[in-house]
């Protein structure tokens, strides 16, 4: 007995006994998973049976139009929010460090409100603010403006606005958190040498700001694809259900769920799973060796 | 530094510099003042509309949608009492959602600093290649595992309960990444220390680090609470009965055409935001400290 405690306590064992719960973890909710995925990929999967039927998911994914309609919403709702949620949130940390500013604590502090919020609430809140009535916000806003209402959710480019606009509202106050903490690692001396050189604010940002926040940078990033590609509930609490007028709302992850969980159709599901994480990492990995981030770990 | 000023050209340049830094432009200040408290008060719209029209008939929310109408004359506190008084199950939900979020918060905090304590403060046989692991699960979506991990709870038999909801996502990778960060921060000397005055290897972990890592250990409760409070999908898949559904379920099950339950709607919507914003109300200062002491460097 004594030796078996002398033994998980000897410094030699006890890293493994710490990490055992991922391993363990990893092995159920992760790896099993995963081969699972993969494996009924190849499958024709319904009650009772699954049979091996080769690539032909994959083919049938080609010819989906659907599908195709699912894949062409995410990623164009993906590189938009990508122009919108990285360069606003960096400009306002690099405000929010500026002297000029007098409520910092505040502003910080509001702007990151929405994200407390869960999709569910802001999702009911956004829906009824874009009611196609003259009286929900968003028409009074237009008319405010002498446009006409518009029926906002039941067109493509109009409901691809609202959900960008709830994602706009929900992440710029996380991203600019992480934005703001990366300015923290930054020495202020840089700063003060710059301005002693005559560098005005803008030229401040764009020199120092922008170069050094590189490794924030390439994060939120990373992490604002995986989000973007893999949305789904943000489009599920809009339109109410998942099935919007003429798929517009559709996601990829929106579509796997159609399939797999709403049609039972767990070997297609898993193709279109596989598809998505074969987009989200070759997107991932195109950005991370483009901005030359395994150059910085090779050294 | 050099205290020698006997360069007067670069003492009288620092001398401009300084003036030029305190007497900031009003203009600019005023522009970005401007900016922020724009930005506040539209981050503030969907609130403030939301709240309004929790006071009202719940009819005037399908006839109207939600605006900023200042009209106080349908107000009234029937909404609220609906929520309270049973009718709806929102009182059950509200219950559910409470004791999954602790339950798990509590868990995950523990499981994923010991584990980031593991990967940070010690070397070992195929560290590498388990800490490439911890980063590859963030970046696998988790919708695309949903599938296989619903069928895997049922075959455990974990359908429908709420171990089924907590386990599958206690281990998080993400704070696992956070954690570690901020320990690779703390000084190893510290663990040594420990050792000489005969801390077991444990006991230093619970008994010296832990209590230094306040400032993390406050971060990620908030963010790990609303992770757990929020939490939709994977709920939805697991959970069947009425009765044990979390907030986010039963509000979404109000939504449904079937349901004449949007009186309970925008009210329920509102009233489950609170816990949240307490708690980042008391940890706020904290958060953000745990946030930049933890965040990603270099």
């Amino acid at each position: 007995m004594k030796k078996i405690q002398a033994f998980l306590f000897s410094q030699k064992i006890a890293p493994y006994v710490f990490i055992l719960p991922f391993i363990v973890s990893l092995s159920f909710f992760w790896i099993y998973p995963m081969y699972s995925t993969i494996n009924m990929s190849f499958h024709n999967i319904g009650n009772g049976y699954s049979e091996y039927i080769g690539l032909a998911n994959y083919e049938k994914l080609l010819g989906d139009k659907v599908f195709h309609i699912a894949v062409r919403n995410s990623v164009i709702y993906t590189i938009f929010t990508l122009i919108i949620l990285i360069p606003i949130p960096m400009l306002c940390a690099f405000l929010l460090n500026s002297k000029s500013v007098v409520g910092k604590r505040i502003y910080k502090s509001i702007i990151y409100l929405p994200a407390l919020v869960s999709v569910v609430v802001a999702g009911i809140l956004f829906r009824y603010m874009f009611s196609e009535m003259d009286t929900g916000l968003m028409n009074q806003i237009l008319n405010f403006f002498g446009l006409e209402s518009k029926q906002w959710l039941k067109n493509w480019g109009t409901g691809m606005f609202a959900l960008l606009l709830l994602a706009t509202w929900r992440w710029t106050g996380v991203n600019t958190l992480y934005f703001e903490a990366g300015l923290s690692s930054i020495d202020e001396v840089l700063y003060e040498s710059a301005k002693v050189d005559g560098a005005n604010a803008w030229q401040r940002f764009w020199h120092i700001t922008l170069p050094l926040l590189k490794p924030t940078r390439i994060y939120v990033t990373t992490i604002s694809i995986y989000a973007g590609l893999a949305m789904f509930l943000e489009s599920f609490m809009i339109y109410g259900s998942n099935n919007s007028p003429k798929n517009i709302g559709l996601t990829i992850v929106g579509y796997l769920y159609r399939r797999g969980i709403e049609k039972n159709d767990l070997g297609y599901a898993s193709a279109v799973g596989l598809v998505l994480l074969i987009v989200a990492l070759s997107i991932s990995m195109v950005y991370l060796v483009s901005s030359g981030m395994f150059k910085k770990e090779a050294k | 530094m050099s205290k020698n000023n006997s360069n007067p050209l670069s003492n009288s340049s620092l001398e401009i510099a300084k003036v030029k830094k305190d007497g900031k432009n009003p203009l600019v200040k005023a522009l970005i003042n401007g900016f922020f408290i724009i930005m506040c008060a539209s981050v503030a719209v969907p609130f403030i509309s939301g709240l309004f029209a929790s006071f009202r008939p719940g009819q005037m929310l399908i006839r109207n949608g939600l605006n900023l109408n200042l009209d106080f004359e349908n107000w009234s506190l029937i909404n609220y009492s609906y929520l309270f008084d049973g009718s709806t199950g929102y009182m059950d939900w509200y219950k559910n959602s409470l004791m999954i979020t602790i339950v798990s918060v509590i868990l995950t905090l523990i499981i994923c600093y010991f584990v980031a304590y593991g990967f940070a403060m010690y070397n070992f046989k195929f560290k590498n290649l388990l800490f490439f692991l911890v980063i590859a699960t963030m970046m696998v979506p988790f919708e695309i595992l949903m599938l296989p991990l619903y069928k895997e709870m049922i075959s455990f038999g974990l359908i429908d309960t709420y171990a089924g909801v907590i386990l599958p996502g206690l281990v998080h990778a993400s704070t696992i990444f956070f954690f570690r960060q901020y320990l690779s921060g703390i000084p190893k000397e510290l663990l040594d220390a420990g050792r000489i005055d005969g801390s077991s290897e444990y006991g230093i972990c619970v008994r010296i680090v832990m209590p230094i890592s306040k400032p993390a250990f406050s971060a990620m409760a908030i963010l790990s609470s609303m992770g757990a409070w929020n939490s939709m999908l994977w709920p939805l898949i697991v959970l069947r009965s009425a009765e044990k559904f979390t907030l986010p379920i039963g509000l979404n099950t109000l939504l449904t055409p079937y349901g004449n339950n949007y009186d309970v709607l925008v009210a329920g919507s509102i009233f489950s935001i609170l816990p949240l914003f307490i708690l980042y109300l008391v940890f706020n200062k904290y958060f953000v400290e745990g946030m930049t002491a933890g965040a990603v460097k270099g």
